[in-house]
């Protein structure tokens, strides 16, 4: 393969605008297959999660997984899609051995779900409409090991072996229409938008969404537009692209490379690229066709149409989670944060603790302060993550109302958490445990402070004089004398009244 | 008004891609019968161009169905033995086919 | 022993069921006509017969302990065409790309017909994947027709029918997709339905055209059609073409029919399948019918049907696209014939279906993959689709007019093997009569219609609306009984002795 000459990527910038469209798959996490019973679990000994249905034996038929279609119309929603009132299911006719029937039941010009948008929040706080396409159900195909060839690749094989455990599993295809107006930063919205779509499943429960387990795939396709020209060029769909990183990585690849092409005077090829995730991140041709695949589309005729009742999808709508950016703005007014403080919290993955311990009663400040800081220290000397810490939000929720309600001191709770955190019990258990209540009892504050005071009597005079600030020596006396257990404020109060002129 | 009539008949290049894309080895001989013959045969069923029927909605399914569906449940199926049975090539518990030309 | 042979179905079920004639006898009598006759008749690819003896044992079985018989047709043995999978039983679908293939699952159809006691004698012989009328197109050699061994019985089920007419078998069952169930029986002098599309299940019936397939009852009497019928219809929630409806009452219906009085019955002769152009025999054998019904109480009416004369190329452009599809699966890769070492999977492939395959399946996969191409599919398949929802009006209109409607079942008696076989426009032409039912999925059988003037079978085709069978069975029952009574007796018991 001749290494093609690339471009520097602010040379592709002033040339090309790049327009950008991805194509995900997504393996639903239903009980079953789309057409049959068969389990869908990964991992399971070859051909041993199969059926006539999804081996294409001859006589088979299919039935179409109910769960599958909920899930569907479910992401059509969340993704601000059309629910087609009426649909079918259509063959994609084409030969390959990972596919038993030769044919692949699809969706073709009839999908489940048309039109709809995805608000993509970029790093810098931004936020980029990716407008949907559609979204449409299928099923997967089986899974080949090529044998004999280098590195398992099909290219130099002997034979090879197949397994159709995944054949039928339900596939939910969502396209993008083409992104345009990205410019440089068309790599990141393309690895923004993967991510925030993840994210999205993740929250309806609908997938795994694992890239490095296949169940989430992504197929980036890319042209390269002359500057400020409207003129589309010449796509390329790179495949293989299995990671968020190498979804950035490919689109800044084939930018450059593309721009290479082009401004070496000749024509970009349209083709399927394969992604390479080697070293800096490549993509080499895929196997060059004689013509464009003709699929010879038709409507399945071993399956009916579906024209989801307004009812049914009214009720689905009701089983939406709070979708993640609502979610996120709704706590930023509620908590009153500034995007970048949001943001923050994000990365720190708190967004939940913090919410349930404000759930279980704290105020969202102290909440977010223990987390954040506290019990991200915590946590980062154990080297586990938040969420591993062995204290509840219940149990957070807790110390802060005992800290409230003034049986605690931050101190004192500082020590109350470490005891929950050693595994000593709940919250009161550990204040029992290690007797950490704070002296209330004014009589035995003033008798400590009158202690100090008398142990220290040239501050004693500097604060009858009027130096106020003095006290905090005698407070941190007495808190020193009572190991901790009293309450800071109250006695740096009794240390002022005890120093007060007497007025005659 | 009716649907364009094609009138032009089948060629024997023609018939032979179509073979190519159905993965069918025809011979020679075969292809020049197959060619007559289809001509033919398509000479005849092109007569449904001569109905008038642009504004009439296609049949695909003979039974007015909807929603059929099936609850996400197991069911059972085929156990390793079962499934690679018929295979004209097995191993390691997997089909075994011949090296593959085209693309994954 | 012989006379068992003879029997209806019904009459051996009960001879059985009251244990006058042990189901065992029963199989056993049948097995020997089979010996004796399928040499020349060659209706059976495989004979089941140590299984054949167990099923009828475990029935005598049972109705010795005093179990009731699990259906009315338990113990009766019956020939099932080789489309529907066995998992005891090869099932090849008349190819050889399939040749020895042991399924691993049972057909809905096999399941119920094992449930129902009923005793499977063997596979029948059919044109391959279903697709012919004359079973000549089987890889595995012709069926003779029992009323004279040089023609054809019909297909693509020729197998089944003549099982039925060489006395094999009291009961069949074939598919029909464009007349292949009817088109035989009219061809052997005996009786064959083609129930409404999703009356009876197709999961395990191999595909030809899945949106015209449908597995029907053979026999040689409409009470014993109707008998099977009930016990091989109804819902499969496997296969999401099936009809969650209760089974239309054709046994009743039959019954009814039987006491001969169609007074209040509509009975419409569909204009332009009236017999023009047919063979003369038939054409006067099908106006005598209409004279019968009418004799039989019936009124009769003149109906419309402007667009049955698109039907036999819309669906010669239906039929072939879907078939190219269905047949795509066999690829030498996980079962069936492979054909070619040392090349690769592409070549393997093309080399097994080229072997594999007989001259008419390749023609449809052509003309099929053709017709869905990019560029032709509005005219041809998308066109044809529109053709077919014009033909299921016509019926719908035709039938606010009259309860059934009749035409002759095929143009011709059965022809001479090897007459057509190389004229596959002429071959096709069998089934202009047939095809409309299966464009629309409604109802339709092939009845006797007595002899032409050369001596061989014609059938009287009834057809009803969308689960309207019971209608047609009874105008079907009391036909046959008419006939009978002035034939002085089946005119099935008149086929000649078949040659050795």
């Amino acid at each position: 393969m001749t290494t093609p000459t690339l471009v520097g990527y602010d040379e592709v910038l002033e040339h090309f605008d790049p327009v950008l469209g991805l194509e995900v798959h997504v393996e639903l996490s239903t009980n079953t297959k789309m057409f049959c019973g068969c389990p869908t679990e990964f991992g399971a000994e070859p051909n041993t999660q199969v059926c006539p249905t999804c081996l294409g034996l001859p006589g088979s038929l299919p039935v179409v997984n109910r769960s599958a279609v909920e899930s569907a119309i479910r992401i059509g929603l969340a993704l601000n899609c059309s629910i087609a009132p009426w649909c079918r299911f259509a063959r994609k006719n084409y030969f390959y051995p990972d596919m038993p029937k030769n044919f692949q039941t699809s969706q073709y010009d009839e999908p489940i779900a048309v039109n709809g948008y995805l608000d993509v929040e970029l790093d810098d706080g931004s936020t980029v409409r990716v407008e949907i396409e559609r979204a449409h159900m299928e099923e997967d195909t089986g899974k080949s090991l090529h044998v004999g060839g280098a590195a398992g690749r099909i290219h130099g094989a002997e034979y090879s072996l197949l397994d159709y455990n995944r054949a039928g599993v339900p596939l939910i295809e969502i396209v993008t229409k083409m992104i345009p107006g990205t410019r440089e930063r068309a790599p990141e919205v393309a690895r923004a938008y993967v991510t925030a779509l993840r994210d999205l499943l993740r929250a309806l429960g609908v997938s795994d969404v694992r890239m490095d387990q296949g169940s989430m795939r992504c197929d980036v396709n890319l042209s390269l537009s002359p500057r400020d020209s409207g003129v589309l060029g010449t796509r390329t769909e790179t495949k293989n692209v299995n990671s968020l990183r190498s979804v950035e990585r490919a689109v800044r690849y084939e930018m450059t490379r593309q721009a290479g092409v082009l401004l070496a005077g000749e024509a970009v090829v349209q083709e399927t690229r394969h992604f390479v995730e080697e070293a800096s991140g490549t993509t080499r041709p895929g196997r060059r066709k004689e013509t464009a695949e003709d699929y010879r589309y038709f409507p399945e005729p071993d399956l009916m149409p579906i024209a989801p009742p307004v009812e049914w999808v009214k009720e689905l709508r009701g089983t939406l989670p709070e979708l993640p950016w609502e979610r996120r703005r709704r706590i930023s007014a509620e908590w009153s944060l500034t995007d970048e403080e949001l943001r923050d919290l994000v990365n720190a993955g708190a967004l939940d603790l913090i919410e349930a311990t404000v759930a279980a009663g704290a105020p969202a400040g102290e909440a977010r302060s223990w987390w954040v800081a506290y019990l991200t220290q915590q946590a980062n000397s154990r080297g586990v993550t938040l969420d591993a810490l062995p204290v509840t939000p219940e149990q957070v929720a807790r110390v802060i109302a005992l800290v409230a309600s003034g049986e605690l001191n931050n101190k004192l709770a500082r020590q109350v958490v470490d005891g929950v955190l050693a595994g000593e019990g709940s919250p009161d258990e550990v204040v029992t445990g290690r007797g950490l209540a704070i002296v209330s009892d004014d009589g035995a504050l003033v008798a400590a402070v009158d202690e100090a005071l008398a142990a220290q009597p040239d501050i004693a005079e500097k604060i009858r004089s009027g130096k106020v600030a003095a006290a905090g020596a005698i407070v941190g006396a007495v808190m020193k004398a009572t190991s901790g257990k009293a309450d800071a404020k109250r006695v740096r109060e009794l240390v002022l009244q005890r120093c007060a002129p007497v007025r005659g | 008004m009716s649907a364009d009539p094609v009138t032009s008949g089948i060629t024997r290049d023609e018939v032979a891609h179509l073979a190519r894309l159905a993965r069918l080895a025809v011979t020679d001989a075969e292809l020049d019968v197959f060619a007559t013959q289809l001509d033919v045969i398509l000479g005849a069923v092109a007569r449904v161009g001569e109905v008038a029927a642009d504004d009439i909605p296609p049949t695909s399914h003979a039974v007015p169905l909807r929603n059929v569906f099936r609850p996400d449940e197991r069911h059972p199926g085929l156990d390793q033995e079962q499934a690679l049975a018929g295979a004209p090539a097995a191993e390691d518990g997997r089909f075994r086919v011949p090296r593959i030309l085209g693309e994954e | 022993m012989s006379e068992l042979i003879r029997l209806t179905a019904a009459e051996l079920a009960e001879k059985i069921h009251s244990r006058e004639v042990s189901a065992v006898e029963v199989a056993q009598a049948h097995l020997d006509r089979i010996a004796a006759v399928d040499g020349t008749v060659h209706a059976f690819l495989h004979v089941a017969s140590e299984a054949a003896l167990v099923s009828a044992a475990l029935v005598d079985d049972g109705l010795a302990a005093g179990v009731a018989p699990a259906s009315p047709l338990a113990g009766v043995p019956l020939a099932l065409k080789d489309v529907f999978t066995t998992i005891d039983m090869p099932t090849t679908a008349g190819s050889k790309i399939l040749s020895g293939w042991r399924p691993p699952y049972d057909a809905t159809l096999t399941t119920r017909l094992r449930a129902a006691g009923v005793t499977i004698l063997g596979k029948t012989n059919m044109d391959e994947f279903a697709m012919g009328s004359s079973t000549e197109y089987s890889a595995y050699g012709p069926t003779r027709n029992p009323w004279a061994t040089a023609r054809i019985p019909g297909g693509s089920g020729g197998g089944s029918a003549a099982a039925l007419a060489a006395f094999e078998a009291p009961l069949a069952v074939g598919t029909d997709t464009g007349g292949s169930v009817r088109q035989p029986a009219a061809m052997t002098g005996t009786v064959g339905v083609k129930p409404t599309y999703g009356g009876v299940s197709r999961y395990g019936l191999i595909a030809c055209a899945s949106s015209l397939d449908q597995g029907g009852p053979c026999a040689r009497t409409v009470g014993d059609a109707a008998l099977l019928h009930e016990v091989i219809a109804g819902y499969d929630p496997l296969d999401s073409t099936s009809i969650d409806e209760p089974v239309p009452a054709v046994v009743a219906a039959a019954r009814l029919g039987a006491s001969g009085d169609l007074s209040g019955v509509r009975v419409g002769v569909i204009r332009e399948l009236g017999g023009e152009g047919y063979q003369a025999g038939v054409r006067s054998s099908f106006d005598a019918a209409v004279v019968q019904l009418q004799k039989l109480g019936a009124e009769i009416v003149e109906v419309s049907c402007p667009h049955f004369e698109y039907g036999l190329a819309a669906y010669y452009l239906i039929l072939p696209s879907e078939v190219s599809s269905n047949l795509a699966r066999f690829d030498a890769m996980r079962y069936g014939l492979r054909v070619g070492t040392g090349a690769s999977a592409e070549e393997v492939m093309a080399a097994t279906r080229e072997a594999g395959f007989g001259p008419e399946v390749k023609r449809r996969i052509i003309l099929g993959t053709y017709a869905l191409s990019s560029g032709y599919y509005d005219a041809y398949y998308g066109q044809a689709q529109k053709v077919r929802t014009l033909i299921a009006r016509d019926f719908a209109a035709a039938f606010t007019h009259a309860d059934v409607l009749v035409s002759p079942t095929a143009p011709t008696t059965a022809f001479p093997i090897g007459d057509k076989v190389d004229d596959p426009l002429a071959m096709y032409l069998n089934d202009l009569a047939t095809i409309p039912t299966n464009l629309a999925g409604t109802a339709a059988l092939s009845v006797p219609s007595g002899l032409a003037d050369d001596g061989l079978p014609v059938g009287l085709q009834v057809m009803a609306p969308a689960l309207g069978e019971a209608v047609m069975y009874r105008v079907a029952a009391a036909y046959e009984a008419a006939r009978d009574a002035e034939d002085g007796g089946p005119l099935i018991h008149r086929v000649p002795e078949v040659p050795a």
